[in-house]
């Protein structure tokens, strides 16, 4: 898994069927990239639908939050759609898992993304890494002080 | 691990004795199935637990998931400006399945609240403030979905039925 003081690969995904995000559209911004392992989980705790009421945090510290999964752009259309998502949700569908890979967070046992959190700054680099246990939603607090020590420095 | 922050303070709505031992804080939502599951359970532990534990209810409304989730947690704010809050908070569960712009209105009316100032205090930039305050506090505490629980001052890791098995545990 990538580290702190690491350079994050650059990488292009569709958001949807007809648009490609790349971590290079958003040089000058904060990113937090949060890899989860499937849409779709059946509770209120899901990972994305908090990041969905704490995206107002986040842009006070100038960050935008993309999810990554390797479920296929249909799968994130309807998951996103559901859950009244304001954020881009990227597939790593083909080839699969590829950026979980470039990582460090794939798991090749099951063919998901670990839940694994990145903060990246502005330049492109990490400065924050987090691997969550798979069946724990890490919250949002650890980004946010990821977020406030980068202020900082 | 995560810890509450901040802590328990004089904004917060206490039942129970403000002395007793264990304090167990629920970051909840009124729209959530699982916070209305918990309901009940945390009732179960009040009552098996009188006098050792005290119950403190911060909002968490995921509101875009949730359509009433912020309206209910204004309501119940509202209600608290006129010595009501837990009155509302239980009215609000105990109505979940028939959540509405209109319930607030009825349950506040049912509680004998005076009307026409619960209307204002709902609309209210206080209660507005109350609520998001109590939200950035669970962001900040690490709240990962509702219902969330703190005991003394620390996440617990489990539901309403693991927090009152913990506390069987301990009391044996």
């Amino acid at each position: 898994m990538l580290e702190k003081g690491a350079k994050a690969p650059n990488f292009e995904l569709n958001a949807t069927p007809d648009q490609r995000v790349s971590l290079a559209d958003f040089k000058g911004k904060n990113v937090i990239l949060a890899f989860y392992p499937a849409d779709w989980s059946p509770v209120c705790s899901d990972q994305m639908a908090l990041y969905n009421e704490t995206m107002k945090f986040f842009s006070k510290y100038n960050a935008q939050v993309i999810g990554i999964s390797v479920d296929s752009v249909w799968c994130h259309l309807a998951f996103s759609q559901n859950r009244n998502l304001h954020f881009p949700l990227l597939a790593d569908f083909e080839p699969k898992g590829e950026v979980s890979k470039a990582f460090g967070v794939y798991d090749e046992l099951v063919g998901e993304s670990k839940r694994a959190l990145f903060v990246i700054d502005k330049e492109g680099n990490i400065a924050w890494s987090y691997l969550s246990p798979t069946a724990i939603n890490p919250g949002a607090d650890g980004i946010l002080d990821a977020l406030e020590q980068l202020e900082k420095d | 691990m995560s810890t509450l922050k901040p802590a328990v303070n004089n904004d917060d709505h206490i039942e129970g004795s403000l002395s007793a031992p264990v304090e167990i804080v629920e970051f909840g939502d009124y729209q959530c199935p699982y916070c209305r599951q918990a309901y009940p359970i945390i009732k179960d532990i009040q009552v098996l637990f009188e006098g050792q534990i005290k119950f403190i209810f911060r909002n968490f409304p995921l509101a875009e998931l949730h359509q009433y989730a912020f309206l209910a947690a204004q309501s119940a704010e509202a209600a608290a400006l006129q010595g009501k809050f837990w009155e509302m908070h239980d009215a609000i569960y105990e109505n979940q399945a028939r959540l509405s712009d209109d319930l607030f209105l009825e349950l506040a009316g049912g509680l004998g609240l005076d009307l026409e100032k619960f209307k204002q205090d709902v609309a209210s930039a206080e209660v507005k403030e109350k609520v998001e305050g109590d939200f950035e506090s669970g962001v900040r505490s690490g709240v990962n979905g509702t219902p969330s629980f703190y005991v003394n001052g620390e996440k617990f890791d489990g539901g309403a039925i693991d927090l009152r098995n913990m506390l069987n545990e301990s009391a044996e």
